[in-house]
């Protein structure tokens, strides 16, 4: 079927609001044409993942944008930047990229997109309601609002966020519709000890085993008896999107559209059941490691997706006042900072040699000391999956307080392991 | 090969290179070095490998929604494939390109192929692909 825009959407692809805004309106069209859209449906609000510098060309597109007097229509919150603007860590970049990176931030600003600089937009207080179409970008962003908001978006690449936003309007396909929100799979953890499924590892690891038994497709995880809390569905959906094209997962009795299994099911029966044992969980626990045996570990990296301040306050708890000998990154948002700062962890992190990185994190943008045969622990699924490409480190995964014991001792500890 | 017809996804220049066929799903941003066209994901089987000027075949792609900010940059700094071939349409992905023209820029074409044309495509072929999605064999 052939996409029909209505006499505003026209209007406006024709320039009848400036060309920033035709600009951004043909690129949306022209996507929900690629995509089989019949329609454009307009959108609550927009999480923009395209401020993030890869080059030249983004900041050139941005710009043209603001030249052609483009404003965002709905709200918009910003993913991380290539640039620590807070000044709590320092780049590494060289002096062009530095300019470009933060023309590019200071274009989307003046778009009237809101500084939140975060990857978790949904502990920074823009949570929309269940069942509003949104356009959200960033792949953990875009699985936490379908999965544990229940708002209804796609995968939003950079540009597409940033076009929606100012169009106010996205194309209606794939998970704003319904019908495509249903599980087709089951992902049955049931068969995995209580004392795993309650640890930290077990949510980052099932979901790097999810994300690559799903591909592009919704499942339902079963057999967990409890609210896991929301940083640890943070964990699974930020791991499960960087193995497999994951955009929802529901998990059975806890997520907002599967109170049970059938409900999430839509009554029908699922085309393929996943029984996960614990081989399968210790082999993903070691796929997440590729640093092979090693006797020193050189720096942690944690906060992908970005700390809450209930992580921050778990990390004071487990350095306990302790000097870390490595270099030890916590990722974060403005959003913690501003927690940090009120309630003095802060002064307290730093002086044990915390780096705390904000607006930005270390597998995006270089800050971590570059290291031919680096070796970097993490306790997240998301950063073992990206950094040894990003950063040239090889990585060793671990639960947080083994990344605390290893950064005070300089080896590698693993304590927590998958059954 | 005989000549293949795919369907045009994202028009485009007409590109002729060397076939290179993806024998797994790669993540674009993390897997795909912006500045060059290497593959830089060390779990990919062609890890070390090049897309520049290649005609590149993608069984699918994954992970980070910063697909198209790699394509649209390898399209600024002259280090696009020199065609895309595509089982279905990857909007992410092909956004790229879209946006490339919107600036004005010169775009590789993206065709759609079915998933069984892949693996008649021999390694090392030097393939063609007109801008109406015409992909013939030139030779290896």
């Amino acid at each position: 079927m052939a996409l029909a825009l209505t006499d505003d959407q026209r209007a406006m692809a024709s320039g009848e609001r400036g060309e920033g805004t035709a600009m951004a309106m043909r690129i949306v069209a022209r996507t929900a044409e690629l995509l089989g859209a019949p329609r454009l449906i307009p959108i609550a609000s927009a999480h923009i993942d395209g401020a993030l510098y890869h080059g030249d060309s983004g900041t050139l597109f941005a710009e043209k944008l603001v030249e052609g007097g483009a404003k965002v229509s709905v709200r918009a919150t910003l993913n991380v930047g290539a640039l620590d603007l807070t000044g709590c860590s320092r780049d590494r970049l060289p002096e062009h990229e530095r300019g470009m990176a933060r023309r590019m931030m200071e274009a989307y600003r003046t778009l009237g997109c809101e500084p939140s600089w975060t990857c978790a937009p949904y502990q920074a207080g823009h949570r929309p309601a269940q069942g509003t179409d949104v356009a959200w970008g960033e792949s953990n962003a875009v699985v936490f609002c379908n999965s544990v908001l229940g708002a209804r978006t796609n995968r939003y690449g950079d540009f597409l966020d940033i076009a929606c936003a100012i169009a106010g309007y996205a194309p209606d396909y794939g998970l704003h519709r319904p019908e495509n929100r249903r599980a087709r799979f089951v992902f049955d953890v049931s068969a995995l000890a209580p004392s795993f499924l309650a640890s930290e590892i077990a949510w980052p690891v099932l979901g790097s085993l999810y994300g690559r038994e799903a591909g592009n497709d919704v499942g339902v995880v079963t057999g967990v008896a409890r609210h896991p809390g929301e940083d640890a569905l943070k964990a699974f959906g930020a791991a499960a999107a960087s193995s497999g094209a994951v955009g929802l997962f529901h998990v059975a009795g806890v997520t907002p559209e599967a109170p049970d299994l059938a409900v999430a099911l839509g009554g029908e029966k699922p085309e393929r059941t996943i029984v996960v044992t614990a081989e399968m969980a210790r082999t993903a626990q070691l796929r997440l490691s590729t640093a092979g045996e090693v006797d020193r570990i050189d720096a942690v990296a944690i906060g992908s997706p970005h700390l809450s301040p209930r992580e921050f306050e778990e990390l004071a708890r487990l350095i306990g006042g302790r000097r870390l000998a490595v270099p030890f990154y916590a990722c974060t948002g403005r959003h913690a900072l501003a927690h940090l700062d009120k309630c003095g962890l802060r002064r307290g992190l730093e002086a044990a040699g915390v780096t705390i990185v904000a607006d930005t994190c270390v597998v995006v943008t270089p800050i971590m000391a570059p290291h031919p045969d680096g070796v970097l622990m993490t306790n997240s699924g998301k950063f073992a999956h990206y950094a040894p490409g990003n950063t040239g480190y090889g990585v060793i995964y671990g639960s947080l307080a083994d990344c605390v014991e290893s950064a005070v001792s300089g080896w590698p500890a693993l304590a927590e392991t998958a059954p | 090969m005989n000549a293949i017809q795919g369907e045009i996804l994202v028009e485009g220049r007409a590109g002729h290179g060397e076939a290179l066929v993806l024998d797994a799903p790669i993540s674009f941003w993390g897997g795909v070095d912006p500045k060059t066209g290497r593959i830089a994901d060390v779990r990919h089987p062609q890890h070390g490998e090049s897309i520049a000027g290649k005609v590149l075949f993608l069984p699918g792609t994954i992970g980070s929604s910063s697909a198209s900010a790699v394509l649209l940059e390898l399209v600024h700094n002259g280090h696009a494939p020199a065609a895309l071939v595509l089982h279905e349409p990857d909007a992410i992905l092909l956004l790229g390109l879209i946006v490339a023209r919107e600036m004005g820029w010169e775009t590789p074409v993206a065709v759609r192929m079915d998933r069984d044309t892949f693996p008649r495509v021999d390694v090392d072929a030097v393939l063609s692909i007109s801008s109406d999605g015409r992909v013939l064999s030139t030779g290896a």
